[in-house]
């Protein structure tokens, strides 16, 4: 199964991403936003974090995870080249994932060809798992 | 949906549904068509039913489809009865268009171009990833969200003309650091003073045709030839997380019912989530007039360095193109201050309004209308008419049309450079594939949407400039 279609959009970056599971789409659509910055897998997966996010709904929740793509590549410098581990838990009102990211510091062995501002809620779905195949759809302001 | 021409370049979505004012696009035929391809017209729509918005949702001649609000949307809100949204500000808050005017001509500045680029390439920070200049502390930071433009100042980045000259003298008063999250303040640490990727850009250009000699004479732009220096960005990852985090502290406050896009999501603009998403946003928009102060700095040394001056190298004005703002303006004969929303749109006071600088209060404040990369900008000025039509607003680019992906597809980077260097035009970036995605083919034509700014009387053509040398992020 492929793991992400970039789409095209006119002004931003928009994608899917398809796993077996919603666990394994969402994996996909954290690698398909850093695939809008950088070629993620020609990253080597050297340094490790944990990431922890809740949110009310699968949207909110899914808008947060990938979020953290954007972050840890600001604050930490950090660029994804996987996803491990990936679960997520439902609560009476709220969503939560937690995950590793392995990837690799920025230097000048990897090239950064793009900007993801934000991750939006625009056109965004979350598709059931029909079939085997569940698809998740994201926007991100570029 | 029913969209009816009511006066030349004007079209009104009728009020229906839910809607509590009609709907009004400024744009000529050939525009609306661009703008049809989306959902800009709904979005335009959705605005309209906001609880307290006065008058109508407006549409600027250069729009497209956003998030929430539509790119190029100006709503106005009553401040008892109505709402501040994230979504209508956008995510890069103050990404805006600073202006310099020098007393070289083009003939002095080419023969130099290829080396002033490449000393401004080594000074100012840009592209994705890259860290800027200076290492800030914590305490450093949420100063420069108080004072903004004036921090930058203070340190010895600029001079105080310069702040005269911005919008809010490059500090909106009612900015709070304390409103902000952990995480926006630790993106916020190390981009200060960078360009970033994306649209931004620094240029050197040319004036290339004046149309208003008066105006021109007023804000510094006196002949052909004459080089100025365009800076484009905005507050960066601070600005986005602070848009992240409002939008999603107003849906868990709120809940997302009803909302027809999530990023309509707004609070009451004297609640306390209203108050704090504002005081936020203030602080984010000071964040941005302090990056571009010091980048507008880092300029004029490296002309001191390359060319042996910084002759003449003045400030025009600094706009914001994504902003709320608190304004005085007439609804209903009325007069009384508004939360007025521009999203892609450019703030277009006319004559007399005592938020321009003293220089300019007798004509009307400069607009400044980026082209896409390679392209010409225009120099605007504001317009009593746009008081009316507007809320004092106009358009603030040329608007994307072709999607990165398709742009990608059809261009490259390094064959853009080329051509842009036989028609004199020397580009740096970052990143080729960045160049490519930014084709100026991929945008609306700036010149149609200046035009019917022009024809409509919501921002007035002043100066026509051409790029010589363009740094992208």
């Amino acid at each position: 199964m492929e793991r992400y279609r970039i789409l095209p959009h006119t002004a931003d970056g928009k994608f899917q991403a398809f796993g077996e599971t919603l666990e394994e789409a969402f994996a996909n659509a954290a690698l398909a936003t850093a695939s809008l910055m950088w070629d993620w897998t020609k990253v080597e997966p050297k340094v490790r974090f944990a990431v922890r996010v809740r949110g009310r709904d699968l949207q909110q929740l899914l808008v947060k995870f990938l979020s953290e793509v954007i972050y840890l590549m600001e604050t930490r410098r950090f660029l994804l080249a996987g996803v491990s581990g990936l679960k997520m838990d439902q609560e009476e009102e709220s969503y939560g994932i937690e995950a590793t990211f392995q990837g690799d510091e920025i230097s000048g062995r990897y090239k950064i060809y793009g900007d993801v501002k934000a991750v939006t809620y625009n056109d965004m779905r979350i598709e059931g798992c029909d079939c085997g195949v569940c698809t998740v759809q994201v926007v991100v302001d570029m | 949906m029913e969209l009816v021409k009511t006066a030349e370049n004007t079209w009104e979505i009728p009020r229906h549904g839910e809607m509590k004012v009609p709907a009004v696009i400024y744009a000529s035929a050939r525009l609306l068509q661009d703008i049809k391809h989306d959902l800009t017209l709904e979005q335009a729509r959705n605005v309209a039913c906001l609880p307290g918005i006065q008058r109508m949702s407006y549409t600027m001649p250069d729009a497209h489809q956003g998030y929430g609000f539509p790119i190029g949307g100006v709503a106005a809100f009553d401040l008892d009865e109505g709402i501040i949204s994230p979504g209508g500000v956008g995510y890069d808050i103050n990404c805006g268009v600073r202006l310099l005017r020098t007393e070289f001509t083009e003939a002095e500045i080419s023969p130099k171009r290829k080396e002033l680029l490449a000393e401004i390439f080594k000074e100012v920070p840009a592209g994705v990833g890259r860290g800027g200049v200076t290492k800030l502390s914590r305490n450093v930071l949420k100063e420069i969200l108080v004072k903004g433009a004036e921090w930058a100042v203070e340190n010895g980045y600029g001079t105080p003309g310069d702040l005269e000259r911005t919008e809010e003298r490059g500090r909106m008063i009612d900015a709070d650091p304390e409103s902000l999250s952990d995480r926006a303040l630790e993106r916020g640490i190390p981009q200060l003073g960078t360009l970033g990727a994306g649209n931004h850009f620094l240029e050197f250009q040319k004036v290339v045709e004046i149309f208003d000699e008066n105006a021109a004479r007023t804000f510094g732009i006196h002949s052909e030839g004459q080089v100025t220096i365009m800076i484009h960005c905005g507050s960066r990852g601070l600005g986005h997380q602070v848009a992240s985090d409002h939008i999603e502290f107003m849906e868990n406050r709120f809940g997302i019912a009803g909302l027809p896009d999530r990023e309509l999501v707004h609070a009451p603009f004297r609640s306390d989530l209203g108050q704090r998403y504002y005081r936020s946003m203030c602080a984010a928009v000071n964040y941005a007039f302090a990056n571009r102060q010091m980048i507008a700095h880092w300029v004029r040394d490296v002309f001191r360095r390359v060319v042996g001056s910084a002759h003449g190298m003045d400030q025009v004005y600094d706009v914001c193109h994504n902003v709320a703002k608190l304004e005085r303006h007439r609804v209903r004969d009325i007069e009384k201050q508004l939360c007025v929303h521009r999203k892609g749109a450019t703030r277009s006071f006319g004559p007399g309004r005592p938020e321009v600088p003293e220089a300019y209060r007798a004509l009307g404040q400069p607009v400044i209308i980026p082209g896409s990369m390679g392209t010409a900008s225009y120099i605007l000025i504001g317009t009593e008419e746009a008081e009316e039509k507007s809320f004092s607003s106009t358009a603030h680019g040329a608007g994307r049309v072709m999607s990165r992906h398709e742009a990608l597809r059809r261009f490259r980077g390094e064959q853009i450079r080329d051509e842009l260097a036989e028609r004199g035009i020397e580009l740096r970036s970052t990143s080729w594939k960045g160049v490519a995605e930014e084709a100026s083919a991929a945008y609306k034509d700036v010149d149609e949407v200046v035009r019917v700014s022009h024809e409509l009387g919501i921002g007035r053509l002043v100066a026509k400039v051409a790029p010589i040398g363009v740094m992208k992020g």
